[in-house]
């Protein structure tokens, strides 16, 4: 055993026998990739920490740390957690997945809760949403109100995650307006408004006159206000300032409910590693009101729709359904199994262009 | 009334206490930040500048500080001295990319194969793809008389996307489930930088920041090549009589620095971050910038400077955390030492006269 092991254990040895006082609140760390200002992303598992505040009053204390950049920043952000005596870990972004595993390795009494990655171990799960059950809605309203058929999307990183709410907003788009087209833009970012709000001009000016944004700033709206016939829907957050016209609806992440019962299991000594990818039924994913700018019996479709994912009735990758080279992937009434959503690295029949290499 | 009139030379004196007062000056404006933001000023001073060196988990922020300032140091060595000459280098982000790229590109050629002769070989790849980056503006500026500044700040948003590109191709983990990002080195024992001491936080790249320390210092005290440097930086008039080659200099110095980036970028790569990914750049290249000035452009003060940046991000950190300052205000922090760090050179260069002195 090395030197920065011992000390570690040591460490970790204080930090637990601290924990055993009854009095002693339990201590949840926050590792944000953005600014909690963000509107979006960051903004959400915020208010997921607040939540948690909220619940336990003074037996628990929360800290965290904006900005982070993933890598080794990420580890000696979370270590310092970490020593400081946290007993509980939420590390908010795909990129510090082997941080997470590396310093959990390191406290092997301290939970960690990894969103969005894949990695786990006997203190680290991983958690994620279902974000492509309100593609689907928003894929829904977007190809009954377009009038250009052009849908503009700005995309972050062409992850399993993105192509699925892509996939999953263009097969419901097509669904109700077969001339539907997308346009997709990548922009390798989560978070700069400056990129984003580019993309969006971009995609306007070239006719689409709805954007879908799969970035967390709210700067693809203001671009939509300017333009003035163009809907827009909140991602990650309502971004409700934007309604009723251009912001139309949203997709909000809910983490509160998720925060507050993993807090109560590790002060419950009930904490075990899981794997928790949960959707509408559950509230992780929310489905911002919907505006009076949809027209109603749209309106009233998608709300159906949101009634039947929650019920658990529909499933949005429901064959048939082909692969975009025209291969079958899913049979007629066929429902996909989570591996290959999990894993999705192609586009389904229709959506143009190729998944960047 | 005030008045400047410029020193014959700039004095010796100004010269070393002016990172002093900014750091003093940045303590006592950033703490009436602080305190405006609600939080104790002093509490906050000391978690930032006391803490990570000397609290109860000083063993494990004292390592840190050589990892985080280690690439700081390196990256601006190598820029210090086309600073010097009036050669004005500023895509180190970009090589740092780039080197990181070629040497983990190399390690990961020869996944899984295990033998010694791999890390060098990265350590090689890694400052050979700094310098040809680098060798971009130099060539272009040498032959074609454009820019550098601009040719080398435009190619770190080229080498942005080459990362990008990267990630989701050429070296993406083929067993990431279709995740961007390649394999983890740090589970590749030889293409891992690991810490040579375990817990010490001394990797190759802080032996290789050390080293470039001494070998600048050297150059630039010793060596012809550090006179032309100095020479041209003072006066490029005079370095023409003396027989300085500015084409030469202009490669050198453009590559120099360039190499030393991208073997930022390898040791970063293979060590502390681990893997290539689309984020794999976290500013270091212009971080470095703020190193190399802070430091007054020598070898020893940006040793220093390096170390104290690196302080600043940590304690920054700790704050945030233990106090709950927004990560906005510590940048802001950093922000002011640049500031005054260069509002106070001023009296390096010039004297402050009172008008009725003058009059008298």
């Amino acid at each position: 055993m090395n030197l920065k092991s011992l000390l570690a254990s040591a460490a970790v040895a204080l930090t637990t026998a601290g924990a055993a006082y009854a009095d002693d609140p339990t201590k949840v760390g926050f590792v944000y990739v953005g600014p909690v200002g963000d509107g979006g992303w960051t903004y959400e598992h915020n208010i997921g920490r607040l939540a948690v505040e909220e619940e336990f009053g003074d037996k628990v204390e929360t800290v965290f740390v904006e900005n982070v950049p993933e890598g080794a920043d990420a580890e000696r952000v979370m270590t310092q957690m970490a020593l400081e005596g946290a007993d509980l870990i939420f590390t908010t972004s795909f990129g510090y997945m082997d941080p997470t595993i590396n310093v959990a390795a390191k406290f092997p009494n301290v939970k960690f809760e990894h969103a969005t990655g894949y990695k786990r171990a006997d203190n680290v799960s991983t958690y994620s949403a279902r974000f492509y059950e309100g593609r689907a809605v928003q894929g829904h309203i977007a190809g009954k109100m377009t009038k250009t058929n052009k849908v503009g999307y700005i995309a972050s990183f062409p992850i399993p995650e993105v192509i699925r709410g892509i996939n999953s907003a263009y097969l419901h788009a097509s669904k109700v307006n077969p001339d539907v087209e997308f346009n997709i833009v990548w922009v390798y970012t989560w978070f700069d408004p400056t990129k984003e709000a580019d993309a969006a001009k971009a995609l306007i000016e070239q006719g689409a006159d709805v954007i879908l944004q799969h970035t967390d700033s709210t700067a693809p709206q203001a671009a939509a206000q300017e333009a003035g016939n163009v809907i827009t829907f909140g991602q990650a957050s309502d971004m409700a300032e934007y309604g009723p016209f251009p912001r139309v609806s949203s997709i909000i992440d809910n983490w509160s409910p998720y925060y507050i019962d993993r807090t109560r299991a590790v002060m419950d000594g009930t904490w075990e590693s899981v794997d928790t990818w949960d959707g509408i039924s559950t509230g992780m994913v929310g489905i911002g009101e919907i505006t009076d700018a949809v027209p109603a019996d749209v309106k009233a479709e998608a709300l159906a729709m949101v009634e039947a994912m929650r019920a658990g009735e529909y499933h949005p990758f429901t064959g048939p359904i082909n692969k975009q080279d025209g291969s079958a992937w899913l049979a007629d009434g066929e429902v996909s199994e989570d591996g290959p959503l999990l894993g999705m690295n192609f586009y389904i029949e229709g959506v143009t262009g190729d998944i960047p290499q | 009334m005030l008045k400047l009139e410029k020193r014959p030379e700039p004095s010796r004196l100004w010269t070393a206490i002016t990172p002093v007062i900014a750091v003093l000056a940045t303590m006592v404006f950033g703490g009436l930040l602080f305190a405006a933001l609600g939080k104790d000023p002093f509490v906050a001073i000391r978690t930032i500048f006391y803490d990570p060196l000397f609290s109860e988990f000083a063993w494990f922020y004292r390592p840190q500080l050589l990892i985080k300032g280690a690439p700081l140091i390196l990256i601006a060595i190598g820029l210090s001295l086309g600073f010097r000459a009036g050669i004005w280098n500023i895509g180190a982000e970009g090589q740092y990319i780039v080197g990181a790229i070629c040497g983990a590109g190399v390690g990961l050629a020869f996944y899984p194969a295990e033998s010694w002769f791999i890390f060098p070989a990265m350590i090689i790849a890694g400052a050979v793809g700094g310098f040809l980056w680098a060798m971009i503006p130099a060539l272009l500026k040498t032959r074609f008389g454009t820019n550098e500044i601009l040719v080398s700040l435009m190619l770190v948003y080229v080498a942005e996307q080459l990362l990008a590109s990267m990630s989701l191709g050429l070296l993406k983990n083929p067993d990431g489930f279709g995740f961007p990002g390649s394999r983890n080195l740090q589970h590749y024992p030889s293409a891992h930088n690991a810490e040579i001491i375990s817990g010490w936080g001394i990797h190759w790249g802080v032996v290789a920041a050390f080293i470039a320390v001494i070998f600048a210092y050297v150059l630039l005290a010793r060596h012809v090549l550090g006179f032309q440097i100095k020479l041209t930086g003072e006066s490029p008039r005079a370095a023409k009589f003396a027989g300085v080659n500015p084409t030469r200099l202009v490669v050198v110095c453009l590559g120099l620095s360039g190499a030393l980036a991208g073997l930022a970028g390898l040791f970063e790569v293979s060590g502390p971050a681990g893997q290539i990914s689309i984020d794999f750049n976290v500013g270091y290249g212009f971080t470095a910038i703020i190193v190399a000035f802070l430091g007054r452009l020598h070898p020893v003060g940006i040793l220093l400077a390096g170390l104290l940046m690196a302080l600043t991000y940590i304690g920054g950190e700790i704050a945030q955390s233990n106090l709950g300052l927004p990560s906005a205000a510590i940048q802001a922090f950093q922000g002011m030492l640049l500031f005054f760090l260069l509002a106070v050179d001023v009296l390096t260069n010039f004297k402050i006269k009172f008008r009725n002195e003058r009059v008298a």
